[in-house]
This record gives structure tokens, sequence and C-alpha cells, in this order.
């Protein structure tokens, strides 16, 4: 284990740095239906979550769970799983990754503790253990030594590459400059008619351009044509900021530094973590799966209760397995995180974890009056952002004509001129919820929440409104936690 | 703050556009969007008269994204629609952790497929929510706002669910339900979503009975019987000529909890009602009511009938059917009309001594008892007629002493009894003994006879079974077993066993989970899927301890 840094002096935590002596967070059923590579999975580990098919279950302190569940087969199968990971190991041939009978041992443990006697794990636990944890020691131990180790092994040949790949994308540019232009020369009318062809002959120019970021832009383009009424206004939106990161990329080197770096993450090229690590208790906020084409990607927000830090770690797996990390919601972990460059970058990397406590509680929140001005200035260091995280504090949800809204509790008077043509009888202010977010069934959690009275809300902020993440619940209040420190209950 | 943003755009639209893009960054949105619409070449980006710029698409682009970026940049919150007004407090304590995390267990597992093929080794966890449901309410928990949306679907989707899940899901569900179309059958039909005013208020009682909606005053009716049957009835006739005739009938419907002699003139009175409904209704109840003037009319009319005849060696029973079914008759209760392929001699014999009190005919027979009476040979095969027509009375009177003598004893086979041979008079004779009777009176039942006419009788044993019930069951199943059937033969009882059996059993049964060798004359695989079903009946078991302890933690 490596010896504490400079870091770790500076937390009172008892100068407890090493993971198998930090308390081991027990996931809650929700936070193990989480972890399903899809719906089918979450069917089938539920129903292997209790007593019947099991045998021979035990824990230990380190967080390591296992147990042998019953199959069609004559041979048990030989679940394993460490929880600080996670990682996941089983003897059955699923392709699917938590496979049922890791989702079901989790499950068992989160309804049922009693079927999990401290143990030293079985033989063939501990064989896959042991592996791990001297795989993961190797990793850590030369920390400081391993890092200036890993770089390239040849730096020329690496900026010849990077230089080759900045003059494709300069290509890829420069050709979807010219296709806007056409474009907007023969009118948005024409992209009606013309249908999803074009954008996606432009989106796959754009891969062999090495641009993922623009193709990914290109396609959405696609999706706009004709989506509903002001369709050519968001059209025209969405092209002009796509001509406005195209003409960044090719002026880049007139940036100043964190907008150049925000360009070349807009635009696709890799970047990797490096800003100096953050130590910080880091509360779970959420955590969800989004598909992205063949892959899923998953998105987890954090915050750090000592920075006052939001970050959003962001991870991939294939179809049908479920991307690798995992942190349980409304825990807190002590643990480092490693930004990713970039001018308005909520992106980071998770470094080494010292622990976990389950203690919740919100950020500090803010009203909903307050909210779209933190979008507003989130966009001056990225102006292609889409929403910014916030938490709004004593917000009601609200049914609207055509949704629902989010309204401040405590109505503060307004004096802009929108109140007014509103003839001055309502007060206060409110946030539209987010179109995606409408047919969510979060969006009933989080009114049943409410029940008509204030609660607090994460989620994001941007122009198509607010898009509720995690709210706390103002019923469920734990013993002397205040007004809002209920548990935590994720809405995606 | 959005002109940094901006200068963004412009600095970097230089390279082609520096000399015109200011002219174009100044025309307003809608001619931005209208010339992006129609083509540049068609309508150049430009104010009237002005010039156009060099590079039009790249000039329009440009602004576009200052405009984009200064709008989103300066967005002002909405302006709020009107609150809904908040739900009412629920001051019920919340729900133990573990008992939470089994509830949101249990509604995730409601979407997953059930009943098609083989059911494996894991317990049916839908299967499970009811008693889940039964228990929470008993101990009187909240429950936990988040799973409201989940708990009204499972309502949604099982109507059998609705009465348990409603009442737990309390206020809160009540006005979740009434802000989402989807869960608007929360609303409806009973009146659990309307606040009961306070019994104890004479003049809210009163104002509710007079102005509320039907399901309401009959809500209200229910709740003043069941704590004060006489205000009920003192309730009701203070407005009874006025009511129309069905809901004159419902009404009438409630008298029948807590029914007593002080009912009787308020029900003599209402045999003259207009209404044919209301008047067979209210001479039912009075036939209940053993010592009421329409149980003695009643009893004249079937002693005239039935009577011991003592002319042969042994006793028997002599049967003289009425032969008219005259207006008096017809206003006790009688319907003259028999449905199609009935006599109506043996019709009006059978409503007759359905609504004779049983003790009479203990007179008739000389202090005989009632398993002696009924074991008496009846003549002319009137037996069938008769017995059944004292298996209505008996459930009708609840007479303990007359469902025995009818039940007959378990062991004899079916046939042969004295009493009913029908599973169905059999289960709603059972209802009326008490429970330990009932469940050795199964026990036996099942014992002699097997599981195969037992999942009626089953269904109204009080849960969980008793010992002796729950081990005449596991035995019978282990003799079907042996017996080398396939376990599906006996699903329903097995589901049944699932609920019903006493957890504690789970311990014993766990030597039946073992695969056996497969027997010579048993079906193929049998013996595989029995150990499976077995597997999960101890599981179950072992969920449902599970379940209840959390629930009473």
């Amino acid at each position: 284990m490596a010896p504490p840094t400079v870091g770790d002096m500076q937390l009172s935590h008892g100068g407890e740095s090493s993971p198998t002596g930090a308390p081991v967070a027990r996931w809650s059923v929700e936070q193990v239906l989480a972890l399903a590579p899809d719906a089918a999975s979450r069917k089938a580990g539920t129903r292997l979550g209790a007593a019947g098919p099991w045998s021979g279950t035990g824990s230990d302190a380190s967080g390591a769970v296992w147990g042998l569940c019953k199959g069609s087969g004559s041979t048990p199968y030989r679940t394993v799983v460490d929880t600080t990971g996670p990682a996941y190991a089983c003897s059955c041939p699923s392709r699917k990754f938590p496979c049922k009978h890791a989702l079901g041992l989790l499950l068992l443990r989160a309804s049922d503790d009693g079927a999990f006697r401290p143990a030293e794990p079985a033989d063939w636990a501990e064989e896959w253990l042991a592996g791990r944890r001297a795989r993961a020691a190797r990793e850590s131990g030369p920390a400081a030594g391993g890092d200036s180790a890993r770089g390239p092994a040849d730096p020329a040949a690496a900026r010849r590459r990077a230089e080759r790949r900045a003059e494709r994308v300069t290509g890829g540019a420069q050709e979807l400059e010219q296709r806007l232009a056409d474009l907007l020369r023969g009118g948005l009318a024409a992209t009606d008619r013309s249908g999803y062809g074009l954008w996606e002959e432009t989106a796959a120019r754009m891969v062999d351009a090495q641009a993922p970021g623009l193709a990914a832009r290109v396609r959405e383009l696609g999706a706009i044509t004709g989506s509903g009424p002001g369709w050519p206004v968001r059209l025209l939106e969405e092209c002009g900021l796509l001509h406005l990161l195209d003409t960044a990329w090719l002026g880049r080197d007139r940036l100043p530094d964190p907008l150049a770096a925000t360009v070349r993450t807009r635009v696709g090229l890799p970047v990797s973590a490096e800003g100096p690590p953050v130590r910080d208790q880091w509360l779970v906020l959420a955590q969800y799966d989004t598909p992205d084409g063949k892959i899923v990607a998953r998105r987890i927000w954090l915050y750090g209760r000592g920075s006052g830090r939001t970050a959003l770690l962001l991870s991939f797996g294939a179809a049908g397995r479920s991307p690798a990390q995992a942190l349980p919601v409304g825990a807190t972990i002590d643990a480092e995180l490693t930004p990713y460059p970039g001018g308005g970058q909520l992106r980071a990397e998770l470094g080494e974890q010292f622990g976990a406590t389950t203690s919740a509680g919100p950020p500090p929140g803010i009203a909903a009056a307050a909210a779209p001005a933190v979008y507003g200035n989130a966009l001056r260091d990225d102006p292609w952002l889409d929403a910014w995280p916030a938490t709004l504090r004593d917000v009601i949800p609200v049914p609207s004509k055509d949704g629902w809204q989010l309204a401040d509790a405590h109505a503060v008077a307004r004096t802009d001129a929108h109140a007014e043509t509103h003839g001055g009888t309502r007060t206060g202010s409110a946030l539209p919820i987010a179109p995606a977010a409408l047919s969510r069934p979060g969006l009933w959690k989080l009114v049943a929440l409410s029940g008509g009275g204030p609660v607090t809300v994460f989620g994001e902020i941007g122009h198509r409104g607010f898009e509720p993440f995690a709210a706390w619940d103002p019923g469920e209040e734990e013993e002397g936690a205040g007004t809002t420190g209920g548990p935590v209950v994720q809405l995606v | 703050m959005p002109h940094t943003t901006s200068s963004t755009a412009t600095t970097t639209g230089t390279t082609t556009t520096a000399s015109t893009s200011a002219s174009v960054g100044s025309l307003p949105w809608e001619e931005l969007v209208t010339s992006a619409l129609l083509g540049t070449d068609r309508r150049p980006p430009a104010p009237r008269g002005g010039p156009v710029p060099a590079d039009a698409p790249a000039a329009l682009l440009d602004a576009a994204a200052l405009h984009t970026v200064r709008r989103r940049a300066g967005l002002l919150p909405a302006v709020p629609e009107a609150r809904p007004e908040p739900a009412a407090p629920d001051p019920r304590p919340a729900l133990p952790e573990a008992a939470r995390h089994r509830l949101a267990h249990l509604l995730a597992d409601r979407s997953a497929p059930s009943g098609g093929g083989r059911r494996g080794t894991a317990p049916d966890l839908t299967e499970l929510i009811p008693q889940w449901l039964a228990i929470a309410n008993r101990r009187g928990f909240r429950a936990p706002a988040a799973l409201l949306p989940a708990l009204l679907d499972a309502a949604r989707a099982r109507t059998d669910l609705r009465p348990q899940a409603l009442a737990f899901a309390g206020p809160r569900g009540m006005w979740l339900a009434g802000l989402n179309p989807d869960w608007k059958f929360a609303l409806r039909g009973s009146a659990s979503g309307t606040p009961q005013p306070g019994l104890t208020d004479p003049d809210a009682v009163a104002r509710l009975w007079e102005e509320g909606l039907f399901a309401e005053r009959v809500a209200l009716l229910d709740a003043v019987r069941a704590q004060d049957p006489p205000a009920a009835l003192t309730l009701l006739a203070t407005t009874w000529p006025t009511e129309r005739a069905e809901d004159r009938l419902m009404f009438l419907d409630s008298l029948r909890s807590g029914l007593s002699g002080a009912d009787e003139p308020f029900l003599e009175q209402a045999l003259s009602d207009r209404s044919r409904n209301v008047r067979a209704t209210a001479a039912e109840l009075l036939s209940a009511l053993p010592e009421s003037a329409l149980a003695g009319r009643m009893a004249a009319r079937a002693l005239s009938c039935v009577h011991p005849d003592r002319t042969g060696a042994v006793t028997s029973i002599a049967v003289e059917a009425p032969h008219e079914c005259d207006a008096d008759m017809q206003r006790d209760g009688v319907t003259a009309v028999p449905p199609t392929g009935r006599g109506e001699r043996s019709w009006w014999l059978g409503q007759l001594v359905e609504a004779t009190p049983l003790g009479v005919w203990e007179e008739r027979f000389g202090g005989r008892a009632a398993d002696e009476i009924v074991a008496l040979p009846v003549a002319d095969d009137w037996a069938d007629e008769l017995h059944t027509a004292w298996c209505r009375a008996a459930v009708r009177q609840r007479n303990p002493r007359w469902s025995r003598a009818l039940l007959g004893r378990p062991s004899e086979p079916v046939a042969s009894g004295p009493g009913t041979a029908s599973i169905a008079e059999r289960s709603k004779l059972l209802a009326i003994l008490d429970e330990g009777e009932r469940a050795s009176w199964v026990a036996e039942f099942i014992a002699a006879h097997g599981l195969s006419e037992a999942f009626q009788l089953l269904g109204v044993c009080t849960v969980p079974w008793a010992g002796p019930l729950g081990r005449a069951v596991v035995d019978a199943l282990d003799i079907a077993r042996d017996g080398g059937s396939y376990p599906w033969s006996f699903s329903g009882v097995m589901g049944l066993a699932e609920r019903c059996l006493d957890p504690a059993e789970a311990d014993r049964l766990e030597v039946l989970t073992a695969a056996q060798d497969e027997q010579e004359d048993a079906s193929p695989g049998a013996g595989g899927y029995w150990s499976e079903a077995f597997q999960r009946l101890v599981s179950t078991l072992r969920l449902r301890a599970a379940m209840e302890a959390e629930l009473m933690a």
C-alpha cells in the first residue's frame, strides 16, 4: 500500500487509507438492480434474489460476497462478487455481465443479511479474489513511478500521430463547413424531403475524418428535421453551433488554452484525465445508463462535500454488458478524482478509494429562480453545453399545460417584465421539466415524494428545461438529519 | 456574460466573413430563420437594401450561433402554474428499512412473466404481495412515497390487490392518483378516497348522509353500523321513504352486519316495500333472526310439510311439499316462479325450510340432535332437497351444530355421507365452524381422500394453516409424488401451500427437496420436478418468514 500522501493528511480520517479496513457499504435492492445490463437480466436476477436456489453463501469484511446457485444442471454455479469494484465472477456460461446469478446474489444480500455469515471465502472464491487483489496491488503499487512509465514509448512518434490526426480532422471540418454552406444556400426546407440519407452520409464522412464528436452532432441534426413544430428553428440553432465548433477548430491556435481543450473534446479527440487529483468525500448523486449506438454509456454524478465540486464519471460498456464502474447511489465515498482538461469540463476519472460511508444529505441547493443563470454562466466556458448540473432546494412539482414544472416553494416577488405580462397574479419562478424526463417513471416518483410540498432535486438545467436525476425523500427523514436528510431516490 | 461567447463566434468567424457578419448579426432572429429555411440564394440574410454578404451561408451561421448562445445564456425562469393542493398528512409510521427494500423487491418482480412454462425453484414474488400488504396494513405502516407509483401500477394491473394496496397507499396515494389518468381506478368505486367525518360528530354525519354521493353514503352507513348498529338504523330510517329502489336495496344490505332483533320492526315493514328485490332481501335478513315473527311464520309452514313418520320400524321423515304459494308466503319472501327445470312444489319447499330456524326441527323430532336428524331416512327421494335446504339454512343462520352435522365425518366416502356431497356447499358450511375445527376437518378430509377435491376447502381455512392441516397437505403431496404423477397436476394446492403453510414448517419440509430415485411406474422426470416444486415451497416459506419478521421489527 502506498504511503499516505499530503492529500491524505489534510483529512482527519484517522489515517485510514487501506481499502480493506474501510467500512463496506451494503448495496440496496435499487442499487443492485441498477447494475443489471438489461431488463431481462434484471427480471432473471430478481427471481434468484431469494434463499431458494442458494447455498454456501458468505461474505467477508473486505466486501467479497459468494455463494453457490443451483441451476438446471447437476453442479451449482459458483458466483463471487467483489463489491468494492464491483467485479463479478461466475461459472455460468452467460455472456451477460454481471450475470443473473451475480445480481441474484447481491439482491439476496440486500434483502436477507442473515444468509451471509461473515466467513473466510470458500476455496474457489478465494482463488479469484486473491488473483484480483494481487493485480490491484501490482497496479497501484509503484504509484509514483507508474505514471511516468505509462507514457508513450516514443514521444516524437506520438506527436507525429497526433498531428496527422489533427490534419484529418481539419479536412473533415472544412468539408463539413462546405456541406453546411451548401445546405444553407439551398434552404433547410429541403432537408425535410431528402430524409436521413444526407445526414448519415455526412456523419460517415466525419467518422472517416476521425472526428466522432462532429459525427455525433451531424447525426443529431438528422433527428431534428421534421421533429414537430418549430423544427427549422432548432435545426438552425444546431447548425449554427456546429458551424461555431468547426470554425473554432480551424482557428484553435488563437483560442485560450481551456477553450481550445474544450473544442478538442467536443470535436472528439481523445483526451485523458490529467488535472491534479482532488480528494474529497464524494456523494454519489445518481447513476444511469443511456444506450449510445452499440455501446452503453454510464453516467455517475458525484458531489464533493469539501470542494463543492460536481463531477461526472463516464464509462462505457458493450451491448449486453453493463459498464464495469458502479457506485451505490446515496453513499459517500472518500476518493481521489482526476479531472479531465477543458473549460466547463465536469468529467473526471475515479482514482483510489479510501473508504465509504452511507451518510447522505443533498448538496446545498439553489432556488429555481437562480438556476438558468447557472447554466448561462457555464456557457461562458463551453458554448456547446446543452445543460449543467444543479441542485434545486425547496421546489414543488406543478402540473402545467404541456407537462410539469418545478416551482420555488418560497416565492420571491418578481420584477422582470416576463412576470408582469401575466398580470402579476402569480409570483415566483418555475423551471419546466425537460421533455425527455416527462415520459420516465421517475417523474411520478418525484411527484409522489413531494406530495405537493417542497423537495430537493438534483438534475441538469439546460435550454430544454430541467431534467431531474435524483431527489431526497422529505418524508423519510433520518433522525436528526434536518429537513432534507431522507434517503436519496434515483429518478432516471 | 454573452459577450464572452459571442466573441468566440466572431473571432473564429473572421477568416471568411469579417466585413459582413456584423450587419447580419444585427438581423432579427425570425429573419435569419426565414433565410435559412428558404436558402440564402433565394433570401439573402441582409437588412433591407443593405449589402448582401459575400459568403452569405457562413455569415448566416455565424449570426445563428451568436443568437443561439446569447438566447441560452439569457434564459429566464418560467412563471409558475397554480400549485396542486398538498396531499393530506399521513400520520402512520414509516416502514422499517428492511421492509422497504423488500417491498421494492416484490414490486420490481411484478413485471416478470409468470405462469408460462416451468416455475423453477424460485418463489413467485408477485403472489406474496397481497400477504405483505395485509401485514403492513395490520401493523399500520405508511407507504414509502417513492414506491407509490409502482404500487399503484401493480394495483392497476391486478384488481384483487386494489383494496389492500389502496389502503396502504393512503392519502398520498389517492392524491397522486388524482394527478395521473392511468390511476383513475383508485378514485372510483369505494369512497376510500374521501375522508370520513368523525363519527362522533352527529351533525357532520347527518349532513354527509343528506348531501353525500351514493358511494360516500354507503361507506358512511357501513362505518356507523360497525360502531353503533341501532344508530345506523335510525340514520337509514330518516330518509328511507325517499330513497330510490336500487339505493334502498344497497342500504338494506348494509344491515347484514350487526343484525339483531332490534332491526326486526324496520325489516318487517320493508316486507311491504314497493320493490320486489327489497322485499326479498328484508325477508332473507329476517329469516336469519330465529326469534323474528317471519321466522315463526316460515317455521309453521315448514312444519306442516316435513314431519316424523313413526309408522315403520325406525323413524323416518315424511315430506309433503306445499301445494300453493299464496300471497302471504310471497310477502314473506318466497319466490313463486321456479327457475326453468325445477318443479314448483319442491322449489317452494326449499325456500320454506331454508327460512325456518333450525332449532325448530330438534323440537319437532323429539329432542334429537342435529346429526341424528340428518341421519334419518327421508321418504320418497326428498332427501337431497331437504338436506340442501338445511345446508342453506345452516349457512344463513350461521349454526355450527347443524353445519357440523351436515358436513358429516370427513373420512367418510364423499358420496355416501348423510349431508351434502357438493364441495361448494361444504366449503360454505366449513366457514361457519371455528377455525380450529375447520382446519382439523379439512385435514382429516385430505388424509382420507387426497388432494384432488381439497382446493376449494383449503381456500376457507385460516392462514397460516394450523399444524395438523399443514402436515396433512404436505403428507398428501408426498404421497402424490410417490404415486408418480407430475407436480403440476397439483399446482393449485402447491400454490396455496406456498402462501398459506405456516413458515415454521420450512425446516420439516427440507427433507422433501432432495431428488429421489426415479421409480419404475413414475412419469419420466417427475422426481426432479417434484424436488424443484418442494424447493420452491421451502424457499417461499423462508421468504415469508423473513418478510413477516421485517414488518414486525
